[in-house]
């Protein structure tokens, strides 16, 4: 390293430890021994950083190749470290897409595994483990072992939102969905307050099989939860552009901003101008896929927005139906804690996924990114805290400082997760930072 | 362009057979590996939109020269005419571990000179008897001048290079068109781990650079740019210069 600068390994929000991966296109063999293998790096915590002590973990990305594309049965099998990206645009083609699809696409399907991600369409369509079929992993005592629902299903169940820590993911296969063209149409329009945006979310699930809203998360009062409701579907042949849509890229935040750029004003300033840049009544159009899907992925590294301190995003989801009120009362310990967001995202959820840590069940999500404070550590626990007293539970791909203690309140799962760590790594081989933090594993 | 290439399994080997197909151009993969080179051609198959078993592949080892004829004869038989071979595998070690492993360097010295040259040499006859080609090779900026950290593995590129430059020199009239890409630092799986230098580059913009190169015929192209201009100044240093600054 020039300068003898220490290699750090840092997750999307800029917690950062020394440490360094090791990447090859034979990723079982540079897994073999290391306590945990890492995607594209765009959990925002502590979850594929290394566990105190450890300065090295595997890295999947060059373990990247489409092993089997069967468009006849829409059935794919690749390696874990092929990016969604790349998939995306392998498939639009052909009329085929992944399942399930999180908020950027750089991420890597053993990462969307790994997180168990689930997308717009959670309330149809579950979260991407529904839709996986087999795995093979490389596990802590050094074998090469394929689960699914018919074979050693404890592991498969485990390994779905087990965030890494079952095994070595090393390929995967995915049931994918045919779509009738490779465009969007989408409908958005401003909701003026909470209830219009849930009342929203409610209706639009009945007939779009993509929805989400965007949030003005500084507004309180009566006009907390004012936003923009955001659904879609796959265009038909008829309605969509007769060309294909091709990737985008976009420009990129060059260098970490100045601590004093993202402030209450220019959040303010950014939530009303974006709120005021959509409609107030539906306005029907047909878009990208690129822009619906991941339209934070226009601006490359604009985690750099946040400066060197860097930010975590704090997303829960709140059982609204049994708890009614629920979602008001976190959003408003949000705003009334000051926690300004620059995003915040609400999406029903709908049915619990197989995965025994996967992150969503029926309720409502919500995400919210916070800038790096002094007391953000106060205000992540004050809000989990409140995620615990409704009954909700906090997605560990985005977590960073919860406490143990508030982790395990608010997830009876994790004696089933034991187990099957018990049995597949019964010493803790595999761990990670989080999982050192979150589930006791030993430094 | 029908081509076969050597190495494409791994690193800039597998984006540039990622590049080519995408475009179309009908590919026969040589390695060592005959599973590894499967996968590989099913994921080149799946990228570009090919039917299974499109893309063949051949067993073909650099450090055994017995193998190269089987292997273009199946390459030929597969593709028809060929238009263009490329070679990127090679062999690569510190020169810590060269200087501990006298097996090791026999090895290295072997894959990245002679057995390199003797494919390119089956290489050059083939292409030839159909009229002519393009022979791209991958060798090194560590072969311009004679450096501390790598004595043994510049020296096997610097022999490469000269290799090249020569046959460019004795077929260009005969219509064979050789490509000496010159690398510098890229991160890959043969550079992990190593403590990485100024002007790094990405598989991905390296194979861009020697596919521009193969389709034009440039005789030799530093990857990424900068090189060419680094290398410039590099060649022309003083040996007393080059010692004082620990070269």
């Amino acid at each position: 390293m020039p300068g003898g600068a220490k290699p750090q390994l840092a997750g999307w929000g800029g917690l950062s430890v020394p440490g360094r991966e090791l990447r090859s296109e034979r990723l079982e063999e540079v897994a073999r021994g290391l306590p945990l293998t890492r995607g594209l790096g765009r959990s925002y915590g502590d979850s594929a950083l290394p566990p105190p002590g450890v300065t090295a973990v595997a890295g999947s990305v060059r373990a990247d190749r489409i092993l089997a594309l069967d468009p006849a049965r829409a059935r794919l099998r690749a390696e874990a470290g092929l990016s969604l990206r790349d998939l995306a645009w392998t498939l639009l083609p052909r009329g085929l897409f992944p399942p399930v699809v999180p908020g950027t696409q750089f991420v890597t399907l053993g990462g969307m595994v790994a997180a168990d991600v689930h997308g717009k369409n959670h309330h149809v369509a579950g979260t991407i483990g529904r839709h996986v079929t087999g795995l093979r992993l490389l596990t802590a005592a050094g074998e090469i072992v394929d689960c699914s629902r018919e074979r050693s299903p404890d592991l498969f169940r485990a390994t779905i939102g087990g965030m890494g820590l079952t095994g070595h993911l090393l390929e995967l296969e995915l049931a994918l969905d045919r779509i009738p063209s490779p465009w969007i149409l989408q409908e958005t329009r401003r909701v003026a307050h909470l209830d219009e945006t849930l009342a929203a979310l409610a209706e639009s699930a009945r007939d779009w099989p993509f929805t989400v809203c965007w949030l003005d998360a500084l507004a309180s009062g009566r006009a907390l939860g004012r936003g923009v409701l955001i659904r879609g579907r796959w265009a038909e042949p008829g309605e969509a552009p007769g060309t294909p849509p091709r990737p985008l890229r976009g420009p990129a935040v060059p260098f970490r901003l100045p601590g004093f750029a993202l402030n209450d004003l220019s959040v303010r300033l950014f939530n009303a101008v974006y709120r005021a840049s959509f409609p107030a009544r539906l306005r029907r159009s047909v878009v990208h896929p690129q822009k619906f899907f991941w339209p934070l992925d226009a601006v490359r590294h604009w985690n750099r927005i946040y400066g060197a301190r860097g930010f975590t995003q704090f997303q829960c989801v709140l059982p609204e139906s049994e708890r009614p009120g629920a979602v008001r009362r976190f959003l408003a310990e949000a705003a009334r804690r000051g926690g300004s967001s620059f995003l915040c995202v609400i999406k029903d959820c709908g049915a619990e996924g197989e995965g025994l840590l996967s992150f969503p069940r029926p309720g409502v999500s919500v995400a919210l990114d916070l800038p790096m404070r002094r007391d953000t550590r106060a205000l992540v626990e004050a809000l989990a805290d409140v995620v615990l007293a409704e009954g909700g539970r906090i997605y560990l791909a985005k977590d960073a400082f919860v406490r143990a203690d508030q982790f395990r309140a608010m997830e009876p799962r994790l004696a089933a997760f034991a187990r099957a760590r018990d049995r597949w790594d019964p010493e803790r081989r595999l761990r990670s930072a989080q999982s050192v933090r979150l589930l006791g594993d030993p430094a | 362009m029908n081509t076969v290439i050597l190495g494409a399994t791994r690193g800039i080997g597998r984006a540039l057979a990622r590049a080519m197909a995408a475009r179309g151009d009908r590919l026969f993969l040589l390695g060592r590996d005959a599973r590894d080179l499967g996968a590989s051609a099913r994921d080149l198959e799946a990228r570009a939109g090919l039917a299974e078993g499109a893309i063949g592949s051949a067993a073909c080892d650099l450090l055994e020269p017995a193998t190269f004829a089987p292997a273009f004869d199946a390459a030929a038989a597969a593709l028809g005419r060929l238009e263009a071979v490329v070679v990127t595998a090679g062999l690569f070690a510190t020169q810590e571990r060269l200087e501990s492993d006298r097996e090791l360097a026999r090895r290295v010295l072997e894959a990245d000179f002679s057995g390199t040259v003797l494919f390119c040499e089956e290489a050059r006859e083939r292409l030839l008897a159909a009229g002519g080609g393009r022979l791209c090779v991958l060798s090194s900026v560590a072969g311009e001048r004679g450096r501390k950290p790598v004595v043994l593995y510049g020296a096997a590129k610097a022999g490469l290079s000269r290799y090249l430059e020569g046959l460019d020199h004795r077929f260009h009239a005969r219509g064979l068109r050789v490509v000496c890409v010159k690398p510098g630092f890229v991160r890959t799986s043969m550079t992990e781990g190593l403590p990485e230098p100024p002007f790094a580059g990405e598989a991905d913009e390296v194979a861009a650079i020697a596919l521009a190169a193969l389709d034009r015929g440039r005789p030799v192209v530093y990857a990424p740019g900068i090189w060419r201009w680094v290398m410039a100044v590099v060649r022309l240093l003083p040996r007393a210069v080059l010692r004082r600054v620990g070269f």
